[in-house]
């Protein structure tokens, strides 16, 4: 007793810990709730104590209560104080309860940021994880945007365990800041190649979760993961890569191509079944995205299929499941190779397992034909039977619609037999699927004219047996049936057997308790039953008939004059009134059946869904103008009820009125689609629908006929299809067996010049003859309806946001905020980066190491230099945005020249390099040996490449590039460089090494030959080879000489070309059109045009102009002599197209070719060079430019931009050039500089041309 | 995408819970309901894919689940997770339990609520796939609790005293609460 008393007061001291609360959860069975409420009041007791670890502990409890559905948010506050607590387990325990309840709207979760970064960057590991873990789970937009920089540096930190998570919870980032995406891309795309797979298996992920949402944006990377999919031994990278293929293939089926061999080969090998899977479903998306042109195509398919029906076959369910899920893919675009395994899938209809029946049903869908429709819809039929459980049963229903309905009853041969199905469903119990019945009964009435009697004949039964459908009517659906039962029976009843009946079955009184809309459509069509007894009995001159129905409508029409539906009670009362005036009538024995039956004269057609919307609006109909002025504010005032609450904000309130407005006429304008969807009596502008109004003259003739009472009420019982299924069994066999005869008649005639003939074998689709002649009336569209694709996107998906274009340069405007005074720390990443790369030097220390070093010997500091070169290039992802100016200007300018035309003005970027890797890497043979070789697109492996292809550098190959310079002035940039690169590739390796030359370590041991990316501290200037040609108010044109083409035969008559870009831009607000482009030829250079013109036509420039677009054509010309500057006249002559009128307009320009353009950047290495300065056949040249004011490396990159170097060698500020002209000349550069002179010493072969460049030289320097 | 992580036991009482996508915690509890009255009538020789949990996800989401012993541990994913790959997780998530609880039970899970979810940090974070191999997920697990064990614990020294106090001759206190044997069978691994 004692102790007990001890206890209770070292309790209120010493609280429950988590075990605690659970027992004594489960010891407080009955009264659970109270019990916890007494806890969570001790909590509050615990929270409000100094001790953090009695706070833990009740954080720790309150998150197990959480799980139980009790709201814990008010204990936010305190759970941020036992996060921000240094003990890692309080810290842990506080993150675990943030990241179970903390969302966006959590109000403390801004508090969290300071500590958050404080974590992040804690010496101690696991810290850092706790709060990745826990942030992954509550990131908010405010927190990813203050924290994004935290993470991208701790995405190379020294830890993987750190950096997996790091690179994981990037995705989170981006989602809540999607701003983060494009700075921290490059970071993420080096983690694919993180030596850690951990990281690696983390960043495919990441990338894969992006590029499921925008597949476009990562079709640059697939070299990338093409590389690890054939490298990587990770299953779970490897099914994350090879889905990621299958996101990426439909947009791009040369990928596809590519992929077929080695996912074949992984299908053969794997045993892991996950693997397998996703192999199957990546090819099948493969060929679904091929739709055509490969060889091994149905060899690819066959393999699938068969690997699925294994699969399938196989014990395990999951298999099973999973092998149906993926055939429905094949389904879709290769029926054929499914329907095969019918067997199969009908088997798996029998299943135990829902899962797998419903997939078996998905399957169906797609492999009934008109031959074994109506078996697979009998089987169908069975399971409805037996199926329990509404779900499936409903689902079945629906499968059974969808199989018969699809693409147009096409499968259908026997609408008879459809009908029957239709009917033979309604008797299901409890089906929320009524409507559905419903609106198959009157798109098949409407439309099959020919079955129209027999459906009459089946609704009219229906009708009489409504009350089997009603009687047990629990609030179900299938009473929609009897709504489309009345309107066809009532639309066309002219061909019921026995309309009276009829009418009798629609007014009974039970049929007031249908629902109201229901009774509406019995009314109406109770007075479209009265007309057709009328006309029928019309002539007859005993009269009792018609008065007897003009009686019965009016002794039941009353019930429905009382209902409580609005639309109900309208239709009574007219229809009411209208035939006692027609008894009126007919007791004065006036003629008016006719004039009844003109109430209801005409053919309703079907009205396609979409037809409303896409009726064009007529010219001079401004659909948002007031019809009336709109209302003024203190009439809306008046008109609103509720006007007390808005007058204190009268403007507020007024803003809201229109919105709502707006919502609200959205959804009217929903609603009323809908309704209009559902009435069958709506009728859009069709030709056909004009009613046929006749006036009859006097009401005189009304026929009086006798209704002879004696033949008997013939009542057709409810069909069976199964009937159906017979008599289509013995039809087909008829006709098979007449075709025989037919055959067999043919064949003796044929006999004696074929010899065998095997026989006709199973019938083919085509043979089986519907056995109505079926018209099925196509939907109606408006005339001139316009073409609208209707899909819309959620505007509310967050990954909208996230799409992205990542290859454009970075600027600088999107780097991630840093806040200012942790600017110090932000800057310690490269820092970490050289850790993490086991170079453990500090920054500063190196500098200082550079220094002293600067005095001693010259191989000690090409070693260094080397060295931080090293580093630079493994940086290089995150410097693009510094030399990717000249880099990508160089990449491009051989390769693949300006190819946007509106940002060719700007230097062209390492954008469309990176594209045009993508594009030489597809279109490659799948020769795995290649791929390992060519898809390089870092720069690290760039060295390598160098020495492999150096040796064939130096004479470059042949090709022919005329066809393709000539065609390349088409607007499409892909179809060109398809051209180009299937053409020339082998010249593109060539070019492709101009690239890595000046990044390579310079094979050379002694300096580096490399003059462009040296020093990275200042960024160089963009730079331009487009100057201005012409220009008039209209027009500007923009030129370069893009492209030396170099003809290996360096015939000197007639072998050189050079290429010239002509940016043309409208600058006016008009269309330009028409656009030719003439120069008049020299003796020396010549436009070459195309054969059959005569030297003096112009060539017409292949694109149009709109207003503000530029394009780029270009020209080759032929030149002879290239040791002189040349001039050309031209003249541009186009047509100004404007709304009234065209006018033909003119601009001349000068065509300059300076002797730089003769140049051709060609590399040489330093062995070559001296050899080459050795023989004496070379004259020199020198030239002195003073005030020169840029740093040296500058100076080097815009000789080699301006005028077609290549750097040999750089010693300090010495360094030596050398560049090559169309013809062959050498031309040698030694350029020394010494404060702001620089002096260049030259070498060529060619006085007068080395004379010519060097005065260009001048002239660029001058310049600036 | 892995959208949220449950287990419960064969009544529906939930074990562990955790989304990765904001729910308040009404519609939590009700989407445990749903998805144990979803996943309770399936027979175990079923398949484990289901699909048409209502309430999360939608068309492109899917359940994957299995079913040991008194367990269900359920995972609802979305199309980008293979579907084998999610139970093959499902499996190293549980295997992980039961080297780090040595024999996992039910009773594991129930008291030491908080343990699981560090260990299922280790295995998915923010409803991603983080790490797929046993030992390193062990060896993380084990470091961090050595680090808690340093610093002596949720409940120090003296807060263990009063517990023992707390329990002594306390009949109401089932001291062990025996259950029968609710071991988690571990089935022999299917390739993966």
């Amino acid at each position: 007793m004692a102790l007990k008393i001890v206890k209770g007061s070292i309790d209120r001291m010493f609280d429950k810990n988590l075990q605690d609360l659970v027992r004594g959860i489960r010891n407080h069975k009955d009264d659970e709730a109270k019990y916890i409420s007494t806890c969570i009041d001790e909590i509050k007791q615990e929270l409000k104590q100094d001790n953090i670890a009695v706070k833990a502990n009740a954080v720790c409890k309150l998150t197990y209560l959480q799980m139980l559905g009790y709201d814990v948010s008010w204990a936010a506050f305190n759970i941020v104080e036992v996060m921000s607590s240094s003990k890692f387990t309080y810290k842990r325990i506080g993150y675990l309860a943030a990241s179970q309840c903390f969302h966006e709207s959590t109000d403390v979760i801004m508090l969290t940021t300071n500590q958050i970064r404080k974590d992040l960057s804690s010496p101690n590991q696991y810290d850092t994880g706790v709060a990745l873990t826990g942030l992954s789970c509550f990131v908010t937009p405010d927190l990813a945007r203050d924290l994004a920089n935290d993470i991208m540096t701790l995405m190379s930190h020294t830890k993987p365990y750190i950096r997996k998570k790091a690179v994981l919870i990037m995705y989170k980032v981006f989602l809540k800041y999607p701003e983060s995406l494009r700075p921290a891309f490059p970071r993420l795309k080096e983690k694919l190649e993180d030596p850690d797979p951990g990281v690696q298996s983390a960043a495919v992920n990441v990338i894969c979760e992006l590029a499921r949402r925008n597949p476009k944006n990562y079709l640059s990377l697939a070299p990338l993961f093409f590389k690890l999919m054939t490298s990587s031994t990770n299953n779970w990278v490897l099914i994350k890569i090879i889905k990621l293929f299958g996101a990426l293939t439909p947009l791009e089926p040369r990928l596809g191509k590519k992929l077929i061999e080695p996912l074949t080969n992984l299908i053969h090998s794997t045993s892991a079944m996950s693997l397998l899977y996703e192999c199957v479903n990546t090819v099948i998306a493969v060929l679904i995205s091929l739709s055509s042109g490969m060889p091994n195509h149905s060899a690819s398919i066959q393999l699938c299929v068969q690997k699925l029906r294994i699969l399938i076959e196989d014990s395990d369910q999951n298999l099973k499941y999973l092998g149906l899920l993926a055939m429905s893919k094949i389904l879709k675009t290769h029926p054929k190779s499914v329907q095969s395994h019918k067997d199969l899938i009908l088997q798996c209809l029998d299943d135990k397992d829902e899962s797998i029946r419903l997939r078996a049903l998905d399957l169906l869908y797609g492999m009934v034909s008109k031959k074994n429709l109506m078996e697979i819809v009998k089987k169908l039929m069975l399971h409805v039977d037996k199926a329990e459980g509404t779900t499936y049963r409903d689902e079945l229903l629906t499968k059974i619609i969808d199989i018969c309905s699809q693409s147009n009853y096409q499968y259908i041969t026997n609408f008879e037999w459809y009908i029957s199905i239709l009917v033979e469903l309604t008797r299901l119990e409890g089906t929320r699927h009524g409507h559905l019945i419903a609106s198959q009964m009157l798109d098949v009435a409407i439309r099959v004219k020919a079955i129209r009697v027999f459906a009459v004949a089946q609704m009219a039964t229906l009708l009489d047996n409504a009350h089997l459908l009603t009687g047990n009517m629990q609030r179900n659906g299938i009473c929609e049936v009897l709504y489309a039962a009345a309107w066809i029976c009532g639309e066309f009843s002219e061909h019921l057997e026995n309309p009276m009946q009829t009418l009798e079955a629609m007014l009974r009184p039970k049929v007031a308790t249908l629902p109201g809309h229901i009774q509406a459509v019995y009314v109406q069509n109770a007075a479209k039953l009265f007309a057709t007894v009328l006309k029928s009995q019309e002539g007859n001159t005993d009269g009792t008939v018609t008065q007897d129905t003009s009686q019965l409508m009016i002794e039941r029409l009353p019930v429905f004059v009382q209902s409580a539906n609005l639309e109900v009670q309208e239709r009574a009362s007219c229809i009411l009134q209208l035939v006692k005036y027609i008894q009126k009538l007919q007791q004065k024995d006036v003629e008016v059946a006719e004039e009844v039956s003109a109430l209801f004269a005409g053919e309703l057609n079907p009205v396609a869904p979409k037809a409303q919307k896409k009726v064009p609006v007529p010219e001079g109909l401004d659909l948002d103008t007031w019809i009336n002025e709109p209302p003024s504010e203190s009439e809306s005032e008046d008109e609103q009820p509720k006007a007390i609450f808005t007058k204190e904000e009268p403007k507020h309130s007024r803003a809201r009125h229109t919105e709502v407005d707006e919502k609200e006429l959205a959804r009217r304008r929903e609603a009323r689609k809908q309704e209009q969807a559902n009435n069958p009596f709506y009728i859009k502008s069709s030709p056909s629908s004009q009613k046929v109004y006749q006036e009859t003259p006097g009401v005189d003739h009304i026929p009086v006929i006798q209704i002879d009472l004696t033949v008997p009420l013939k009542v057709p019982g409810l069909p069976m299809s199964d009937q159906y299924v017979k008599l289509e069994e013995e039809r087909r066999q008829k006709e098979r067996a007449e075709k025989k005869k037919k055959d067999k008649k043919k064949r003796k005639e044929k006999r004696s010049g074929r010899g065998k003939k095997h026989d006709s074998g199973p019938e083919s689709e085509e043979d089986i003859t519907p056995a109505h002649m079926v018209d099925i009336v196509t939907e109606e569209m408006p005339e001139n309806a316009l073409p609208s694709d209707d899909d819309e996107k959620d505007p509310n998906d967050p990954h909208k946001a996230l799409d992205i274009d990542l290859d454009k340069p970075l600027a600088d405007s999107e780097k991630i905020p840093v806040r200012s005074h942790r600017a110090a720390e932000a800057a310690k990443s490269p820092v970490e980066d050289r850790d993490a790369d086991g170079i453990a030097t500090q920054l500063p220390k190196k500098k200082h190491g550079k220094e002293k070093r600067e005095e001693k010997k010259k191989k000690d500091k090409d070693r260094e230099r080397k060295k931080s070169k090293d580093e630079k290039k493994k940086k290089k992802h995150k410097s693009e945005e510094k030399d990717g100016d000249l880099l990508g200007a160089e990449v491009d300018e051989p390769v693949v020249q300006s190819e946007e035309p509106s940002q060719a003005s700007e230097p062209p970027t390492s954008n469309s390099a990176e594209v045009s890797d993508l594009d030489f890497w597809l279109s490659n043979a799948p020769v795995p040996s290649n791929i390992q070789e060519v898809p390089k697109v870092a720069a690290a492996e760039a060295a390598s490449a160098a020495e492999v292809i150096s040796g064939g550098a130096q004479d470059s190959e042949p090709d022919e590039p005329k066809d393709a310079e000539m065609e390349a002035t088409k607007p499409s940039k892909h179809k060109k460089k398809k051209q180009k690169k299937e053409k020339e590739d082998k010249e593109k390796k060539k070019k492709k090494h101009h690239h890595y030359h000046h990044h390579s370590d310079g094979v050379g041991e002694e300096s580096v030959q490399n003059g462009t990316v040296e020093e990275e501290e200042e960024p160089l200037p963009s730079m331009s080879n487009y100057c201005l040609l012409a220009e008039n108010s209209y027009i500007k044109m923009m030129m370069e000489d893009a492209d030396q083409v170099y003809d290996i035969q360096g015939n000197l008559q007639d072998g050189s070309q050079v290429v010239v870009s002509v940016i043309f831009e409208n600058k006016c607000d008009s269309f330009l059109k028409s656009m030719e482009f003439n120069v008049l030829d020299s003796l020396n250079s010549k436009l070459q045009r195309p054969e059959g013109s005569g030297p003096h036509d112009s060539l017409a420039v292949p694109f149009q102009l709109p207003p503000g677009v530029s394009n780029e054509a270009r020209y080759v010309f032929t030149v002879q002599s290239i040791v002189m500057p040349q001039k050309l006249k031209g003249t541009l002559t186009f047509i100004v197209k404007t709304e009234e009128s065209s006018t033909h307009e003119k601009l001349d320009f000068k065509l300059h070719f300076t002797c730089t353009s003769y140049l051709i950047t060609t590399p040489c290495y330093s062995d070559a060079f001296a050899k080459l300065l050795e023989s004496a056949d070379l004259k020199s040249s020198s030239v002195r430019l003073e005030g020169v004011n840029m740093p040296f490396h500058h100076l080097l990159a815009r000789i080699c931009f301006h005028h077609h170097f290549s750097v040999v060698e750089r010693i300090d500020s010495c360094a030596s050039m050398y560049s090559r002209s169309i013809q062959g000349h050498h031309v040698c550069l030694l350029v020394k500089t010494s404060g702001q002179t620089v002096s260049i010493d030259a070498k060529c072969d060619e006085p007068m041309l080395l004379g010519n460049v060097l005065d260009e030289i001048k002239q660029t320097f001058s310049q600036c | 995408m892995i959208k949220a992580i449950l287990i419960f036991n064969n009544h529906g009482k939930p074990r562990l819970i955790r989304f990765y996508q904001y729910f308040t915690e009404e519609m939590q509890q009700q989407i445990i309901r749903e998805t144990f009255h979803l996943v309770s009538k399936r027979d175990d020789n079923v398949c484990n894919f289901l699909e048409g949990g209502s309430l999360i996800g939608g068309s492109d989401y899917k359940l994957i689940y299995r079913h040991y012993a008194t367990l269900y541990f359920v995972f609802c994913v979305d199309s980008s997770e293979s579907e084998l790959g999610s139970l093959g997780l499902i499996q190293v998530f549980v295997e992980t339990l039961d080297k780090c609880f040595e024999n996992v039970c039910e009773l594991d899970l129930i008291f030491h609520m908080d343990k699981v979810h560090y260990i299922l940090q280790e295995v998915v974070m923010g409803g991603m796939v983080l790490e797929t191999n046993m030992n390193e997920i062990v060896a993380q697990v084990e470091v961090q609790n050595r680090m808690e064990k340093s610093e002596g614990g949720l409940s120090a020294a003296p807060a263990r005293a009063v517990s023992a106090v707390k329990n002594m001759n306390l009949p109401e206190i089932p001291r062990n609460i025996n259950i029968g044997d609710i071991n988690i069978k571990v089935p022999s691994l299917s390739p993966f």
